[in-house]
């Protein structure tokens, strides 16, 4: 059989396109194998529930999860309502005009403000102006407003992609336009802005450039007590094991990683289910 | 026609969308418990006359209205509040459109609204809505079920009843059978026929068979001009006007 030109073409694109496909899996593959196979030996439960010991090289990572913790509540309950509230006056409420504009490419560009800039940002801002110390209440704004643009956009999307006819069938039984929003438009955009929260925070869980200056710290022998505390946090924390401290066994950093990775994982994990059990149900 | 009660009177109606105008000073008026037909080719004004009955094309900013349209001989724009003319002049749509919620939360949905929370009276409302759409028999034992999984005809009732939950005095029609079979087709219709004892009803529709087979007087709109309104005999049998002819006679449209 004799293949003409144009199935020739074609069998080398999908060829290309195949390899481009694999090409990304393997750093995503070997980052799991390498993280799991030097990491899980320490994985265990005194390593996620214990205190760290002798100078953090031995002992578990317990305050760190727990910190790591505190800062994704607390970026959650900053950037969640501040988020759709402003993914609501956007797309529901305001007019097009030069302000709205400029406020759609401040979001754009804020989206693209590296991590570390936002970290500088909380240092002045936060930590040092209006005097919260390098605390969890400090790193959990800052990181607030580094996930803002993400909230924001997804929550528009998720709002604009409620169809129309929700609205005018609200609007036609006499709804008022809060009404409307409330009961016709919400509810069934929730599921795309949880899913995009949840994607954005645990994103935010990951970084380490944005607490290094307003919230994390080296060591603490106990955990936090308020909000106005320092706390250790997991990337800080694997940071720290990897460049500071010396004769730290490299286990223990896999294994820090591994807890990392894993959490990130699980919340990516949620998001997807939630977005796929809306995704079942939604009928339009 | 002197004994009869003029429920809206239409007076000079010119809508433009951005400056393009879609409806011309147009004159009517619609009876109590009458159906008026509204029947053209398409872009002739039509849907445009029926959804500035209930200003639902407020909705839109391009949109510019100048006349005079009374219900009950309160001018819509300076006279009714836009939320309580909304309530009094419904609106079923072209394509089916329950909100992806239960059967009963769609009929609820308006009364709620209006500030309606008794259980017993919802449920009282939501009864009775639809026995009076013809679907109350079809839906009783499912009414938490939800109203996506009904077909395209009982999702159209639905509409209807969701519309009468609010005990509106005008019904609008969009097209409401574009989307359905013929046998709900005539169910839609037969419901039609029993609503306008105790309602006004306006049907748009591109079926000049479905006018003249539920309407009382017809109204022939072409390019943004009401061309002729009558009773539907004569629209259908003596027109005055030969572009009514021609359309209902199927040479353009």
């Amino acid at each position: 059989m004799k293949l003409g030109n144009a199935q020739v073409e074609q069998k080398i694109v999908f060829f290309f396109l195949f390899l481009s496909t694999l090409i990304i899996l393997i750093p995503v593959i070997l980052v799991l194998i390498v993280i799991i196979s030097r990491g899980s030996s320490v994985l265990n439960w005194a390593f996620l529930t214990a205190m760290p010991r002798m100078g953090m090289r031995s002992g578990g990572i317990f305050p760190t999860i727990v910190g790591t913790f505190y800062l994704v509540a607390g970026t959650l309950v900053f950037a969640l309502p501040i988020g759709i509230f402003s993914a609501i006056y956007l797309s529901e409420y305001s007019k097009r005009n030069l302000l709205t504009r400029i406020i759609e490419l401040a979001i754009v560009n804020l989206a693209g403000v590296p991590s570390v800039v936002y970290g500088l940002f909380g240092l002045g801002l936060f930590v040092v102006f209006l005097k919260f110390g390098a605390s969890i209440l400090a790193g959990s704004l800052t990181l607030a407003v580094m996930v803002l643009p993400v909230i924001i956009t997804a929550s528009r999307e998720a709002l604009q992609s409620v169809p129309r006819s929700f609205r005018e069938v609200s609007y036609s039984l006499g709804a008022t336009k809060w009404q409307t929003i409330r009961y016709a438009v919400l509810p069934h955009a929730l599921p795309g802005i949880l899913t995009g929260t949840i994607l954005s925070v645990s994103r935010a869980a990951g970084e380490t450039a944005p607490i290094l200056f307003t919230v994390a710290a080296f060591y603490l022998p106990r955990l936090p007590q308020s909000i106005f505390d320092q706390a250790m946090a997991l990337p800080y924390h694997l940071y720290v094991l990897s460049t500071q401290v010396p004769n730290v066994r490299l286990e223990l950093q896999y294994g820090t990683a591994l807890v990392l990775v894993g959490l990130i994982v699980i919340a990516n994990l949620v998001a997807v289910i939630i977005r796929s059990y809306f995704r079942a149900k939604k009928q339009w | 026609m002197v004994d009869v009660a003029e429920k809206i009177q239409v007076k000079n109606l010119t809508v433009t969308y951005a400056g393009i105008p879609a409806l011309r000073s147009a004159n009517f008026s619609v009876y109590e418990n009458e159906i008026l037909g509204i029947i053209g080719p398409a872009n002739s004004g039509k849907t445009t006359c029926l959804r500035t009955l209930n200003r639902l094309n407020d909705l839109d900013p391009r949109y510019r209205f100048e006349g005079e349209v009374l219900i009950d001989g309160k001018d819509i724009y300076r006279r009714w509040n836009v939320f309580e003319l909304r309530k009094k002049v419904g609106m079923v749509f072209a394509l089916p459109t329950p909100l992806p919620i239960s059967i009963f939360e769609n009929l609820a949905y308006g009364p709620r609204r209006d500030g309606v929370h008794s259980r017993k009276r919802l449920q009282e409302i939501v009864e009775q809505s639809l026995k009076s759409a013809f679907l109350w028999d079809e839906v009783k034992d499912r009414l938490h079920e939800s109203a996506m999984k009904l077909s395209g005809g009982q999702q159209q009732r639905l509409c209807i009843a969701r519309t009468l939950a609010l005990e509106p005095e005008v019904i609008l029609f969009d097209e409401p059978c574009s989307g359905l079979d013929p046998i709900s087709t005539a169910k839609i219709e037969d419901a039609m026929r029993e609503l306008k004892r105790r309602y006004t009803l306006i049907l748009v529709t591109n079926n000049t068979k479905q006018a003249a087979r539920v309407s009382d007087r017809v109204a022939f709109f072409l390019m943004g001009e009401l061309v002729e309104i009558d009773q539907t005999q004569k629209i259908f049998t003596v027109p005055k006007d030969g572009r009514t002819e021609g359309y209902i006679s199927g040479r353009y449209g």
